[in-house]
């Protein structure tokens, strides 16, 4: 492993897979009546948050106590941002202290980059703007896997906010690398200029797309899209890239359906799909424990030399 | 390099072990074997089988992988992790006798680990440990309770052992490193 | 005091010379071009080395200096320090500066920190708007009389086709070219890279090329409608050199100018070497291979009439920050002429009349100023090239106050020997062997 993990496109296979297996380990660790493991004692964490977010950051401090490092959650309610200092202030003064690791949140593609260029700790990126969030498309692999046993060949849609999803975007190149026929479908408002040169087919028919799906992965739609004109309600919305029981009977039979949440139900997936049988999203939260655990006891060995 | 133990020999080996465990644990049905992974696993299993054929008892036998509580971990200026894998210990071990499973005991320091992670799963009566060989140059106050071999060696050495289910043959081999 | 620069390839388009000719400098003019020109006991000669060449001075019609207001960035004095050990003997500067130079005041100010430098000319370029705000006309007339040579709106484009026209039908009246920063603010939005590849898998905004093109079409339209001189600052999209093409053929007095780091760079630079590097944050954005090509065609074919820097220095703590919040912009007076001639000379997309012509002579017709040749009587600016030296780009050695270039370490072929202004010698590149 390299010294930060900052996104997918960094990773190859191997190392892909190694995060994969590792997790199936780790994640024995949350059955057991003591759920610690003394690998991480003394190694100090911050997880250094400038976006809110209440799912990903409890899912990494949970790895953090499991793997028994000392963990420091830093949420930048954009206070000090205000007061003028910037990221790279902030992480010297957090570098100053020594942590072993980083995980950051950030609002801006590339804040990891930024951040591990001087910082001899470890960067872990927990979603860096509209670039990538690599543990959520980890953490999708795993489930995915647990569900269907491969990855290679099967067939993934992905339907919603394209343009300005992390979660995408780290998706597309975890998939592509091992093999999985992905489709996007999306408003072509939202639609990254050039995506298919990752080796991914885009069609605004959600219909289309999620035929003879084996997963069908939904991005969050923000309600503040509809200002930029992106589309015109959450309501059309619903009709046209909703998932409805209907959409999902087009694909295979035992498909599973994804959300890295938070979900908006009725708008990009109806209730009762979120809520059904073929609903995988309250596993994706269980598993990112696992997944998290995993990256965290790899990057805490030695870095390997570029 | 000298085959110290041939598969007649590994499997008389273990068939002894397995009468003395049933001799010095009386009331079996509190017993369960807990193999080291990774050459820990297929002993106990074997272990299992043959106490099953001498008392008629299945023995429940359980998977430890000790990686993560190794105490070398994180001390390597180089190199990757090593391999995390899968502890399976699908029963209670409270109040059981857990007889520790491996292949060599050399250091102690798999012993300690181990022991540490056993203890993260429950509060055993008692932990008996169980090796095929024991090479000796302890380095922690650990002493196994049936040892197949004693095989005494310098440091320059290492004691291969292979078994058939993991390397296809069975044999404790020493060599000069 | 004389002083003849003997030997050298002159190379000056505008009367048509190129070969082995002295020059003879008398004070602050050029007395005689020829060969074997006689010496008078008060000359001294410079004996040019061979393979040197002898040109007039170049002139980058497109700068930003920072002062007033931004004097952490650059200052006249630096600034003009930059443009002569690049080659440069004079830079046209732009107005964004604070306060904004929509009036005498401002322009005088430049004008005097300038004079007090004394290193290369500078031309200040006046606001097109009061305020840059795109909403009433700046005093033109005003900043025409204090010494502003153009006037544009530059760091926004003028706002509306109304004032666009106003400006170019008000600013014809003194023979003053509007340059338009050309970008439809809407198409744009909060974007900061090329909308592409690699702004796509970096998750960043794109800035499609249209933002560019639509604007430069829009003008264009104006040029031909008010016959008043138009030229289109940075260049960037292949669909707006389609447009100065087409405004061309049509007869409109349009130009354009093309920046180094778009001819030589591409997208690609976001993710690799430096993923996020904001030293390749600027705007317009590097765009893809088929832009970077077209622009190298338009140099070639003659659309592109000149080549400018748009050098935009800004202070190391405003770039070492997250790449949507970094400021557009790089450095560009200390590299241009050495990526100019590795890029198009040695490549053998152009001569060097040519690159002289983009360099030199246009910027000077475009914004009717002195310079852009080796005429007799014409002032004694004149840049001395080593078109073969080896040069390796160096932030360190730089006379910019900035040094946010994505050209840190590169190795190129062709650099700058010697610059005069008015005669003096205001820059001697001292790894070369000439004796001033």
């Amino acid at each position: 492993m390299k010294k930060d993990l900052l996104a997918i496109a960094d990773l190859t296979r191997e190392e892909i897979y190694l995060i994969l297996d590792t997790a199936e380990a780790m994640r024995e660790i949350g059955l057991r009546p003591i759920k610690k493991v003394p690998t991480l004692r003394g190694k100090t964490i911050v997880n250094l948050f400038f976006e809110p977010s209440t799912r990903t950051r409890t899912s990494f401090e949970i790895a953090e106590k499991r793997l028994s490092a000392d963990t420091l959650n830093i949420a930048v309610a954009t206070s000090s941002v205000l007061k003028g200092e910037t990221l790279v202030d902030t992480a010297m003064n957090i570098e100053a202290m020594a942590p072993d690791m980083i995980v950051l949140r950030h609002a801006s593609s590339g804040a990891c980059h930024l951040l591990a260029r001087i910082c001899k700790s470890r960067i872990i990126n927990a979603g860096d703007g509209m670039h990538e969030h690599p543990t959520q498309a980890l953490l999708d692999a795993f489930t995915i896997r647990e569900h269907k046993k491969r990855i290679e060949g099967l067939k993934v849609a992905i339907v919603g906010d394209l343009l300005h999803s992390r979660v995408l975007r780290s998706n597309v190149q975890l998939l592509t690398r091992l093999g999985a026929d992905v489709c996007l479908s999306g408003p072509p408002t939202m639609v990254p200029a050039g995506i298919e040169r990752c080796g991914v087919r885009v069609l605004t028919s959600v219909d289309e797309a999620v035929v003879g799906a084996d997963v069908i992965m939904m991005l969050r739609i923000q309600q503040e899209r509809m200002q930029g004109a992106f589309f015109p309600s959450l309501r059309e919305y619903f009709t046209v890239f909703g998932m409805t029981a209907e959409r999902v009977r087009r694909a295979k039979p035992d498909v599973i359906i994804m959300h890295p949440g938070p979900m908006n139900r009725g708008v990009e997936i109806a209730s009762d799909v979120a809520d059904g049988p073929y609903s995988v999203i309250l596993e994706q939260v269980a598993n990112g424990v696992a997944v998290r655990m995993a990256v965290l006891y790899l990057l805490a060995g030695a870095p390997e030399m570029d | 390099m000298p085959v110290v133990m041939d598969a007649v020999r590994i499997a008389q080996t273990l068939t002894r072990i397995a009468h003395e465990i049933v001799e010095r644990n009386r009331g079996i049905e509190e017993l369960a074997l807990v193999g080291i992974r990774t050459r820990g696993v297929p002993i106990a299993k074997r272990l299992a089988a043959a106490i099953g054929e001498i008392d008629g008892h299945e023995i429940p036998t359980g998977i430890l992988d000790i990686t993560l509580y190794r105490d070398d971990l994180m001390r390597h200026a180089v190199g990757p992790q090593p391999l995390v894998r899968r502890t399976e210990i699908p029963f209670s071990i409270d109040d059981k006798r857990i007889l520790l499973v491996d292949d060599v005991l050399y250091t102690g320091r798999t012993i300690r680990a181990a022991l540490d992670a056993l203890i993260d799963f429950g509060r055993p009566k008692a932990i008996q440990l169980v090796v095929l060989v024991d090479r000796g140059h302890r380095e922690l106050p650990i002493k196994a309770d049936y040892v197949g071999k004693n095989l005494p060696t310098s440091l320059s050495q290492s004691v291969q052992v292979r078994l058939s289910e993991i390397d296809g043959r069975d044999e404790v081999e020493i060599q000069e490193s | 005091m004389k002083r003849l620069l003997k030997g050298g390839r002159v190379v000056d388009p505008a009367n048509g010379r190129d070969g082995a000719f002295d020059v003879l400098i008398d004070g602050d003019r050029i007395a005689r071009v020829g060969r074997d020109l006689p010496i008078d006991i008060d000359t001294s000669v410079v004996e040019i080395p061979t393979g040197f060449v002898v040109c007039p001075g170049l002139i980058d019609m497109h700068v930003h200096l920072r002062e007033p207001g931004q004097e952490h960035k650059e200052t006249v004095a630096t600034g003009c320090a930059a443009a002569v050990a690049g080659g440069f003997t004079a830079v046209a500067c732009m107005p964004n500066t604070v306060p904004v130079n929509d009036n005498a005041g401002v322009t005088e100010y430049v004008l005097k920190k300038a004079a007090e430098a004394n290193m290369a000319r500078v031309y200040p370029i006046g606001a097109v708007s009061r305020g840059q705000k795109g909403e009433q006309l700046a005093d033109i007339a005003e900043l025409r009389h204090a010494g502003c040579v153009a006037i544009s709106d530059d760091g926004h484009p003028v706002a509306t086709a109304l004032l666009m026209r106003r400006a170019l039908e008000y600013a014809g009246m003194f023979r003053m070219v509007v340059i338009d920063h050309c970008e439809d603010q809407t198409l744009k939005g909060d974007g900061v890279a090329h909308e592409g590849f690699s702004a796509s898998t970096l998750g960043l905004r794109g800035i499609p090329g249209e933002a560019e093109s639509i604007m430069v079409q829009r003008d264009v339209a104006l040029a031909e409608l008010t016959r008043a001189a138009l030229h289109i600052a940075h260049v960037s999209a292949h669909q707006s050199l389609d447009a100065v093409r087409y405004g061309k053929t049509r007869g409109a007095p349009v130009t354009c100018e093309v920046t180094p780091h778009h001819f030589v760079l591409t997208d690609d630079m976001l993710a690799s070497p430096r993923p996020y590097d904001t030293n390749v944050k600027m705007n317009p954005p590097l765009r893809d291979d088929m832009d970077r090509d077209a622009m190298l065609n338009g140099i070639v074919d003659g659309t592109v009439d000149a080549i400018a820097t748009d050098h935009a220095p800004h202070h190391y703590d405003e770039k070492d920050v997250e790449f949507d919040r970094a400021p557009f912009g790089i450095t560009g007076l200390e590299t241009a002429v050495s990526l100019s001639l590795d890029r198009l000379v040695h490549s053998g997309a152009i001569t060097l009349a040519r690159l002289i012509e983009l360099m030199a002579v246009n910027p000077a017709r475009i914004l009717s100023v002195p310079g852009g040749s080796l005429s007799e009587g014409a002032p004694a600016d004149v840049t001395i090239l080593a078109p073969d030296l080896r040069v390796t780009v160096s932030v360190a050695a730089m006379r910019s106050k900035s040094k946010n270039t994505p050209f840190d370490g590169w190795q190129l072929r062709g650099g700058i020997a010697a610059t005069l202004v008015g005669g003096r010698v205001v820059y001697v590149n001292e790894s070369v062997n000439l004796r001033m």
